[in-house]
């Protein structure tokens, strides 16, 4: 007799399995990636599949409360991927030539604070 | 018998929301560069942490949960895009170049 916590408790655990594939895969482009944007949007898959970890573990344990924590783990993982959409830009273009002199380097961050639009405001 | 319903429901979730979140994670890897990478990294992603949060919700059996994980998932589904197009319009304008298999720059042309 399969009762529907079985049918569950099986659906959990191959999700489960799914999901760690997924896990690790992202992993390997955080770590081959050959840019830095591309170690980004894989940060920020990571998080999203954290999510959905979350979200299957809370089935798995009936505790309800790793929602809440699967939210919280949304905002942070939002923030953090903006934190390094501003990194990226406020490094300038990857095309200039490396500074060798404080004196160059502010006048190149001008330079390609000037290219960009807005890029006059506070950062 | 609606206890069976409501479980078949929850698994059928759950295993189409890992597999979604897998096929993601393989376009993250196949896909040739950064512009394309994003379509699978914030489409597929997204519906796939969304379809496992409806999951948890509906498996509760509680309205207050239920709501919670639908606020979750239209959360997911606010900022993804925005972060998507942030980090694509700071990796364009920092001068990383398109792959080999776009036509089209239309960023570029300014």
């Amino acid at each position: 007799m399969i009762t529907p916590a079985d049918i569950v408790a099986v659906a959990s655990s191959a999700a489960l399995i799914i999901l760690g594939l997924a896990l690790i895969l992202t992993v390997w482009r955080v770590v081959a990636g050959p840019t830095l944007p591309d170690r980004i949007l894989a940060l920020d898959m990571l998080t999203g599949i954290s999510i959905g970890l979350i979200a299957v573990i809370a089935v798995k344990t009936g505790f309800s409360l790793y929602i809440d924590i699967a939210i919280s783990l949304g905002l942070v993982g939002f923030l953090a991927t903006v934190a390094f959409a501003r990194f990226v830009l406020s490094r300038g273009s990857i095309k200039s030539p490396a500074p060798t002199s404080p004196a160059k380097a502010s006048s190149s961050t001008k330079a390609s604070a000037k290219k960009r639009h807005g890029g006059g405001r506070k950062r | 018998m609606m206890d069976y319903i409501l479980a078949a429901v929850a698994a059928l979730l759950l295993i189409s929301g890992a597999l979604f979140a897998l096929s993601a994670a393989i376009g993250l890897l196949r896909l040739p560069d950064l512009y394309t990478r994003m379509h699978a990294a914030s489409k597929v992603g997204t519906v796939g942490s969304g379809l496992l949060l409806l999951a948890a919700g509906l498996y509760s059996q509680d309205l207050a949960i239920l709501a919670r994980a639908i606020a979750g998932f239209v959360f997911l589904l606010l900022t993804a895009p925005v972060s998507a197009h942030l980090l694509a319009r700071a990796a364009h304008l920092s001068g990383y170049q398109l792959g080999a298999v776009s036509v089209r720059d239309d960023l570029g042309k300014r």
